[in-house]
């Protein structure tokens, strides 16, 4: 029998972004808010600390940071004929655990979307036909670029995001993006320091007529205070953001951003190993009651609140919706059901660059260290006769050249032995990669749902990732790639080696920790799970955070705009939802 | 004299001899021993939930509101609660450790609890313990409440602190006994310790100074007691009046010169940059952080900006202490010094000391790095240390611990070289001083080739 709990204002399921986001708003607000953790409490001396966080090792290939499949994982197959096994090994994604989430060993790479991008059916659909959007389930969003944009804003001032504004007040800016939406303020912080590898390809970009501005980043340029009065310090270019949590407190995490603000509050309650198994409601399913969860010791406990929010990563919110028989599951079948339906994910290629007489000392990097163009990412550029929409930002990146995972050497060379040291040795200086981070767009066969056959360790069947890369997206993914070659042959290199995703997708390389849908918003409860609010149309004191609220992944990396969207639930809640709990946001 | 007489006194003598030894004893052990009872506390590593809440919840109005608001303020200028309140224990609640060589002194409850607080407690009982040290009952107080310099609060600020306390809600518990050895255990023999070292008195103000001036002398030298940590303590273990907040060492820490010298003092601090860092924990010079940063987060920070400014003016008026002079650092230690400097520290600390000011404090022209007695600079980069979270400024940026990482003479060439970098000069440090801290902390040894295989 669970132990009954005090009762709560709002309740959080997960600790990273979005869990600190609403927790600093609603503990502002004076609403009493606790938030449980499924794993450890984490600190910055304590867990990545600069004395060890450059540890590759530990860090990266031994998941440090992640999530553990040993306690948590799910099952993936590639399409509905075939038999979902269990992910036994993280590889193409790396989903965070414990406080700060995946927040601590990002990149910090901090996007916006275009504003084509938040009305993606209707616009190509007025552009370039019906058929253009073809056997993709691509939908538009219920808000548009202008509503969000005092939300980015929020995040940017939050994190200290470093980089110069393209489009100030609607007016054209030199050296930023030119094909973002209008931006009420420029960031916070002056751009990074671009070094050679990036310069070179800022320098060839712009020789080709392309418009090359340096990549907008949470590793921050300068030492920065936010708002809440949170200090952020000088990123040393240490080339350990990825898959490393930050000892110099330079990126922007929940624990530098947001977290020692929030402890301030006697108003906020954290308790951590404490996992949620399920969303209890009332017998009429139409309100929540609270969460059921179990501690390190196995207890179990019931935990009541007025509103529950759902701020773990996208999976395990999707996990927890279809474990909890909330909203009609997707069955892709029939079409019917949207809770797991949409789920996307980023297509990501690359081009690896060789050079003979260029010395990058790549090894000076930081997460997002980039000079980058969009001029071929969402309808930035005219796709008649392509055959394809949407598009990808291509980046002259460099993150570091950590010792194990950044040995690449030219195609050709064997794969070990003295050859095989001899390219490494002439190349480890001498290379870079181009990133290609290409869209993701929804078609009818990639979901979500609950594995028939596998249980997890509390007994609840595994969540079910059915996916491949759409025909869509291989065209775009090779499109890009190609754009991005040509860049790097203009920029001198003896070796190109476009790398265009190729299907099927592939569970075993890591790609990117950029999983989407599964729960996303729209205009009504025909077409979404929860409204612009985030908030449940089944369930109106249930919010569900995160990029699950996405009907489809544009070419962006997801936190700039999975944590804006938190910041308007937060407002919704403060301003509307308070003044009539329990009832919907919008009109069903 | 008939012999019965002399028999008599002459057996009264030997009673006055006994009497007389034994008070002699005392005052010799409790007095020897004072220097090392002084404060030590067993750190509280987080705050206890509900500390903060409790001292920045609004008062509601209602009777005696204006004075309950005043006690309240009066408690958070003389940080009662970070003595009184255990690791997980209710703020005020007391029962944390005071560590000693010769035991352990544990605070006492002053929640209002009737039976086990202070709830029954009267104000001329409050004002008796305050002023003179002793309890109700005749109950002699250890100077771990710091009585000497509590004596100068006037009798209408000890009325309001109990009114306050007496608000705070009752917690029924009973902190373990003290852990003391004879004699020091009786009571009793700090009458002889305040024979020698105390008597009570009021604070007399300096009409000749601006107000401010003396409201800062006051909380400096009464409720916030600063001296007794700031000031160096004779060997009889009272404070050196003629090296008052001069600097002083306590628990392996080193509580900084607080005079007008520019090195090691606060000559290079504006009274701006003093308030600064009183109110956010941090300012461009300095990160409170030891023992003075839960200083900062429950009292100084929450303190009304007329006072910290106030302390500011008086500190700014104490004349500079006499430079010490230091020999010259070998060229092979600033050398290694040099190298680990670039390694280990410039991440944060950047190149040439320069500091990230207000985030990571710069080395260059630091007092903290400059002291005279080492153990402070030491132990940061031994144990590490955390900067004070304020309501302000919630950051709590910490330096980590380098035992594991460096060894002692590694250690000590660091120290010495961002010692005398830079413009700073200040005493070379021997490895052995590294070692024998590395000892009193139990830290771990450094890694050594062939560990963990």
């Amino acid at each position: 029998m669970a132990k009954a709990m005090p009762k709560v204002d709002v309740v959080l399921v997960g600790f990273g972004w979005t869990g600190a986001i609403l927790a600093q708003q609603l503990c502002d607000a004076g609403m009493t808010v606790l938030a449980l953790e499924r794993a450890a409490a984490r600190t910055t001396p304590d867990n990545w600390a600069t004395t060890f966080d450059q540890d590759e090792l530990r860090y990266m290939w031994r998941h440090h940071l992640f999530q553990n499949v040993k306690y948590s994982t799910l099952t993936v197959r590639n399409n509905v004929n075939q038999t979902a096994l269990p992910m036994r090994k993280l590889g193409s994604f790396l989903p965070g655990t414990g406080v700060g989430g995946a927040g601590i060993h990002w990149n910090a790479q901090i996007w916006r979307w275009l504003e084509t991008d938040f009305k993606l059916k209707s616009h190509n659909e007025a552009r370039y036909g019906k058929a253009a959007t073809e056997g993709l389930t691509i939908q538009d969003m219920p808000l548009g670029y202008d509503e969000l944009e005092p939300y980015y804003d929020m995040f940017d001032r939050i994190c200290g995001t470093s980089g110069k504004a393209g489009n100030l007040k609607g007016a054209k800016q030199p050296g930023g993006n030119p094909f973002e939406g209008s931006r009420s303020a420029d960031y916070p912080t002056p751009p990074l320091t671009l070094t050679y590898g990036p310069k070179l390809f800022e320098q060839a970009a712009a020789g080709m007529g392309l418009h090359p501005f340096t990549h907008p980043a949470g590793n921050l340029s300068e030492p920065y205070t936010n708002p809440l009065g949170l200090q952020m310090g000088k990123c040393t270019y240490c080339g350990f953001c990825e898959k490393f949590g930050c000892g110099n407190y330079s990126k922007a995490s929940p624990q530098t951003a947001l977290i020692p603000y929030i402890l301030t509050k006697p108003n906020f309650e954290l308790r951590t190993e404490c996992e949620v198994l399920k969303v209890e409601r009332t017998p009429d399913g139409r309100h929540a009651t609270g969460v059921t969860y179990v501690d390190a010791s196995g207890a179990e406990y019931f935990q009541p609140a007025e509103i529950v929010a759902l701020t773990a990563y996208q999976l395990h919110n999707v996990h927890l919706m279809l474990v909890s028989g909330i909203g009609q599951p997707y069955d892709p079948a029939t079409g019917q059901g949207h809770v797991g339906k949409n789920y996307c994910y980023q297509t990501m290629s690359s081009v690896d660059l060789f050079f003979e007489d260029k010395n990058l000392n790549p090894f000076i990097g930081a997460g997002a260290l980039a000079s980058v163009i969009d001029d071929y990412n969402g309808d930035n550029f005219d796709h008649s006769g392509l055959g394809f929409i949407g598009g990808a930002y291509i980046a002259g990146m460099i993150t570091g050249a950590r010792p194990i995972e950044m040995t690449r050497v030219p195609d050709g060379v064997p794969k070990w032995g003295l050859e095989w040291k001899r390219a490494v040795a002439k190349y480890y200086l001498r290379n870079m990669s181009l990133s290609v981070h290409g869209s993701s767009y929804a078609q009818a066969g990639n979901y979500l749902s609950l594995d028939p056959t596998y249980k997890d360790q509390f007994g609840r069947p595994m969540l079910r990732m059915t996916f491949d890369f759409p025909d869509n997206d291989l065209k775009m993914a090779q499109y890009c790639t190609d754009r991005a070659a040509g860049i790097g042959h203009r920029m001198g290199a003896s070796h190109v080696h476009p790398k265009p995703r190729k299907g099927p997708w592939d569970v075993t390389p890591y790609q990117t920790t950029h999983n989407c849908g599964g729960t996303m918003m729209g205009t009504s409860p025909a077409d979404s799970v929860v409204n612009k609010y985030s908030q449940s149309w089944d369930v109106a004191n249930l919010f569900v955070t995160g990029a699950g609220l996405y009907p489809q992944n544009p070419g962006y990396n997801p936190t700039g705009t999975l944590a804006a969207l938190c910041f308007l639930t937060a407002d919704a809640i403060k301003s509307q939802y308070v003044k009539a709990p329990g009832a919907p946001l919008v009109a069903a | 004299m008939n012999a019965d007489a002399t028999q008599r006194r002459s057996l009264w003598h030997r009673v006055l001899l006994a009497i007389v030894a034994v008070m002699v004893l005392l005052i010799a052990l409790s007095i020897v021993t004072w220097g090392w009872l002084k404060l030590n506390p067993v750190k509280i590593v987080e705050p206890p939930p509900g500390v903060l809440g409790l001292l920045t919840a609004p008062i509601p109005d209602g009777a005696n509101a204006d004075l309950i608001r005043r006690g309240r303020a009066l408690t958070i200028a003389g940080d009662c609660v970070s003595c009184h309140t255990r690791a997980g224990g209710h703020p005020f609640e007391g029962g944390l450790g005071l560590q000693t060589p010769f035991g352990v002194i544990y605070s006492p409850n002053i929640t209002s609890d009737r039976a086990t607080g202070i709830g029954d407690w009267t104000p001329d009982q409050f004002f008796a313990a305050l002023h003179r040290g002793v309890a109700p009952g005749s109950k002699y107080l250890y100077p771990a409440l710091p009585y000497p310099h509590f004596t100068t609060i006037p009798r209408s600020d000890t009325d309001a602190i109990l009114a306050y306390l007496k608000t705070v809600p009752a917690e029924h518990y009973v902190e373990p006994g003290n852990r003391l050895p004879f004699p020091l255990d009786v009571r009793l023999s700090m009458i002889a310790w305040n024979a020698v070292n105390f008597t009570p008195h009021a604070f007399q103000p300096d009409p000749s100074k601006p107000a401010a001036w003396n409201r800062g002398a006051y909380l400096v030298q009464g409720l916030g007691h600063c001296g007794a940590c700031h000031t160096a303590k004779t060997a009889l273990g009272a404070e050196q009046r003629t090296r008052a907040l001069q600097g002083g060492t306590l628990d392996n820490w080193v509580a900084p010169d607080l005079t007008g010298n520019p090195r090691t003092g606060l000559g290079r601090w504006s009274a701006a940059d003093i308030v600064a860092y009183l109110k956010t924990g941090r300012n461009t010079h300095s990160n409170a952080a030891g023992q003075m940063a839960e200083v900062v987060t429950y009292s100084t920070s929450l303190m009304p900006d007329e006072d910290l400014a106030a302390i500011a003016t008086y500190l700014k008026t104490l004349a500079p202490s006499a430079n010490v002079p230091s020999p010259a650092p070998a060229a092979a230690a600033m050398r290694a010094g040099g190298a680990i400097y670039a390694d280990a520290c410039t991440a944060c600390h950047l190149a040439a000391g320069k500091g990230q000011p207000g985030m990571f404090p710069p080395l260059a022209g630091s007092a903290a790095a400059q002291q005279s007695d080492p153990t402070g600079l030491i132990r940061l980069i031994l144990a590490g240390g955390r900067t004070a979270p304020t309501l302000t400024h919630p950051s709590f940026q910490t330096m980590p611990s380098f035992a594991w990482k460096l060894n002692d003479q590694q250690i000590a060439d660091v120290a010495t070289y961002v010692r005398n970098s830079w413009g700073n000069r200040a005493s070379p440090i021997p490895a052995d001083a590294v070692a024998d801290l590395r000892g009193k902390l139990a830290l771990r040894h450094a890694l050594r080739r062939g560990d963990g295989q």
